[in-house]
């Protein structure tokens, strides 16, 4: 515990005060013990570094290419790993490098957008069901239900078929899909805080329901829907990976991922270095999600207390 | 005071290691019991509880037990190993807690869970178990037995499953019964029920009890000693009967602090605490 | 200032359904500290929330202050009625400061000078400004139940019901509530009900109590008639028996009412 910031123990004490001055004071030093707590998870530290560092990556991409990820060249295709290429090139001499490189901004875009459209639709959909009850619950459950019935793959496949093949309206086809386990957990949490006395006791203050459900009932339902968020990561990218497979995701020549393993396929006996080195790229970032996502659950997940 | 000593703790202490230091809850107690009923009071963070499990060393891993000895019936529990430990557990000392509902196992009836307790040391067949099971039910005063054996635990009453809680930890019929707050759940008039059932097993079997509990007047009115802990510590050790007499200023303030049916007062006194009472100092 | 006629609360329909309450009527004057006194499941809590809203009434009346009170109640009822609940570590969220929690009720009704209202209901409660930032966890349980009482009078009401207030508070903290609650009824002219399962905190609070059992009320009577011993209805006798402790003969004399 002494080995964080052994050289700021002013900080240290205004931030893990039991007396705090302020709001701000208050939050941070929240923040502070969240953070002391996940740093002494090592395996969660690495789901973060390795999550860093793919933002870092997609940041600064084109410091760290060192070609373009489109430029072909025909006279140096379905080369091995060299210095010139470390990762060799692929069918149509473009460096896997730098693809890697730049596919990673596609991921993060494809994970970001899945994040920002679906945590707020399941967190809506859930509390409210879960909180009014009655017929609005069993409707927009009955709606979650549909959802949840179909094939994931297959529904996308449809959306994107009638949207047309984009890498946002792949993001949009995985994001409709992929809601409902967000809205049940989110319906299930609301169900054991909507009868609790805090609950109870900001009713009696005249406080209406939205006001109740945005500013008491979601906060407590936002960690565990993130720490689902995060482990389903992993099946994000895969699906997405998947749509591109099928062509129906990012479109030639982007370097994604998915799309790359699937051109690759063809060289895997000869050529092992196209279809493995996005494969390896895939599980290490899924891998670093989920360490990470075991690591919030352990911090902010209330239930783990 | 006892015919015989079956129980004597000598300076136990326990210590949890937690991310905040090291948390001291119970530090150096020292007591003795016979065949009778032992209190041990005390408010939240007495550390009261956590001596009753230090007893059966069933303090969870963060926490550490250290006692020079716990003697039971010239064992020393602090030598034993989990193997013998699992044998005195149970069927040598039982324990109740304070709510049934989560002791009990909800997906099998009552009875088999009595006569599961019963067999669990090896004792007797599953005919000989049903009906231990049975006679237990009828001890702690269950008015149909053969009913009652047969239902699982969300079809009894609070002060039911107590009973049935008690009926189990003493089909193995223990020497030593701890109980943590056995009552505390219970509505006052099936408190005494129960109370009164622990109080006959006690006569009858010669069994020793320790009793934990936050209430005063309860301890004061049942058991046949009381230790008063503060802060990890016993502060006062007395006869029930005299606890009124107390001379600790915190069994003392504890007592005055208590709202009276009997007198009226316009303000409750409330406790000062003194530093000096955690080092175990009389002023 | 409370008026309950003939008030039934029925939960469930069909075969489940549930009788909390089943016809009872009392009237509580202004000023008064009213006790409601039973066992578990007697109804005396439900009685609490169908007077604040929080359960429905089946039938009967509910009067406050000479208004009638339907189903829905409007915000100038909770600017009159406000509720401390039994534990405190449930009543209070978990993830808002003390500060939130105290603000909240000023936004909803749009009183303004938050911060002096804050700082006052704190030293109302004796605790200072220090607590004003703290999270519900970085407080003891007695703490908690000072900020639960301080969040009730931050809208100066004038009736507060008391569901059990002390009975998850160790004995010494129970003493230091109490006569919190005694200051500040007779600092801000409160009104109180309070409802617990010991005859002693309703004979130390209150002047006159009704004693419940299965949703009736089995007997009213004042704390004078009580403290002299002379209840009328055995059921009273039994647990006024009970609550001064523990008694082989008397234990065998339990009988159990229905």
């Amino acid at each position: 515990m002494n080995d964080v910031h052994p050289d700021t123990p002013t900080l240290r004490a205004w931030l893990l005060t039991e007396a705090p001055h302020s709001r701000t004071q208050a939050r941070l030093g929240q923040a502070y013990v969240a953070a002391l707590a996940f740093l002494r998870n090592p395996l969660a530290l690495v789901g973060l570094v390795i999550v860093l560092a793919l933002i870092a990556v997609a940041v600064v991409a084109p410091i760290l290419a060192p070609y373009s990820p489109i430029a072909q060249d025909l006279g140096i295709r379905l080369q091995p790993p060299s210095i010139e290429h470390w990762f060799g090139t692929d069918e149509l001499g473009r460096d896997i490098y730098a693809r890697i490189v730049y596919g990673a901004r596609i991921t993060l875009v494809i994970v970001g957008m899945v994040v920002i459209m679906v945590a707020p639709i399941g967190l809506l959909v859930g509390t409210v069901a879960g909180f009014v009850g009655g017929w609005v619950d069993a409707v927009l459950m009955r709606i979650t239900d549909v959802f949840l019935a179909f094939p994931r793959l297959i529904l996308a496949l449809a959306l994107v078929s009638a949207l047309g093949p984009s890498i946002e309206n792949a993001v949009i086809a995985i994001a409709l899909t992929a809601w409902p386990p967000y809205a049940r957990i989110a319906r299930a949490e609301t169900l054991t805080i909507r009868n609790s006395d805090f609950i109870a006791a900001v009713r009696l203050q005249g406080a209406g329901t939205a006001r109740i459900i945005l500013g008491h009932v979601v906060p407590l339902c936002t960690a565990s829907v993130i720490v689902r968020v995060t482990l389903d990561m992993a099946g994000i990218i895969l699906t997405a990976a998947g749509l591109g497979f099928l062509g129906l995701g990012a479109q030639p020549p982007m370097p994604e991922w998915g799309a790359m393993i699937s051109t690759g396929r063809k060289f895997l006996l000869d050529q092992w270095w196209v279809a493995t080195i996005p494969g390896i790229a895939i599980f290490v970032v899924s891998l670093g999600f989920n360490l990470l996502g075991d690591g919030l659950r352990d911090v902010i997940d209330p239930k783990s207390q | 005071m006892n015919d015989a000593t079956l129980l004597a703790v000598d300076d136990l202490s326990v210590r949890f290691h937690t991310r905040h230091g090291v948390v001291e809850a119970v530090r150096g107690v020292s007591f003795a019991l016979g065949r009778e009923r032992l209190g041990i009071v005390g408010e939240s963070g007495s550390g009261k509880s956590v001596t009753g499990r230090a007893i059966l060393r069933l303090v969870p891993p963060p926490g550490e037990v250290r006692a020079k000895r716990i003697a039971f019936d010239g064992t020393d529990l602090m030598q034993c190993d989990e193997v013998a430990m699992r044998d005195i557990r149970g069927r040598r000392i039982a324990m109740v807690m304070q709510d049934p509902k989560f002791s009990l196992n909800p997906v099998m009836t009552v009875g088999r869970q009595i006569a599961e307790a019963y067999r669990a040391h090896g004792q007797g067949s599953v005919a000989a178990g049903r009906d231990r099971a049975l006679d237990m039910l009828a001890a702690v005063r269950i008015r149909d037995p053969a009913r009652v054996y047969d239902l699982y635990p969300h079809e009894v009453s609070g002060g039911m499953g107590q009973r049935i809680m008690i009926a189990m930890m003493l089909a193995p019929d223990p020497d030593l019964l701890i109980a943590d707050e056995p009552t505390s759940a219970l509505d006052v008039t099936v408190q005494m029920q129960v109370l009164a059932i622990l109080d006959d097993l006690v006569r009858q079997r010669g069994m020793g009890l320790i009793f934990i509990s936050h209430d005063l007047n309860l301890v004061a009115s049942f058991c046949d000693r009381v230790l008063i802990m503060y802060a990890g510590r016993v502060v006062e050790t007395c006869r029930a009967a005299e606890l009124a007499a107390a001379r600790h200023p915190y069994t003392q303030g504890l007592l005055q602090s208590l709202p009276r049916v009997d007198v009226p007062r316009a303000e409750l006194p409330t406790l000062m605490r003194d530093p000096a009472w955690r080092d175990g100092k009389l002023p | 200032m409370i008026e309950v006629e003939n008030l039934s609360v029925v939960f469930g329909h069909g075969a489940k359904t549930v009788h909390a309450v089943r016809g009872i009527t009392f009237h509580v004057a202004a000023g008064e500290v009213f006790g409601l006194v039973g066992e578990s499941g007697s109804g005396k809590s439900t009685v609490l929330r169908a007077l604040c809203g929080l359960a429905p009434a089946s039938a009967g009346r509910i009067a406050i202050a000479g208004e009638m009170q339907g189903k829905r109640r409007d915000r100038a009822f909770y600017k009159r009625v406000q509720m401390v609940f039994q534990d405190p570590y449930a009543s209070l969220h978990p993830r808002h400061t003390v500060d939130r929690i105290l603000s909240e009720p000023i936004a909803i009704h749009g009183l303004g000078d938050a911060d002096a209202r804050i700082d006052s209901a704190l030293a109302d409660v004796g605790l200072g400004p220090t607590f004003r930032f703290r999270y519900p966890h970085q407080l003891s349980g007695g703490q908690r139940q000072r900020v639960a009482i301080a969040r009730a009078l931050i809208l100066e009401p004038k009736i507060l019901l008391l569901d059990e207030p002390t009975s998850s508070l160790d004995v010494s903290v129970q003493a230091e509530i109490l006569n919190l609650l005694t200051r500040l009824k007779r600092e801000h002219g409160l009104t109180y009900v309070l409802v617990s399962h010991n005859l002693a905190v309703i004979a130390h609070m209150c002047a006159r109590l009704v004693v419940m059992n299965a949703g009736r009320i089995v007997e009213e009577m004042t704390v004078d008639q009580l403290r002299a011993g002379a209840p009328r209805e055995a059921y009273t006798r039994q647990l006024l028996r009970a609550s001064i402790g523990y008694d082989r003969a008397a234990a065998a004399e339990m009988v159990t009412f229905d």
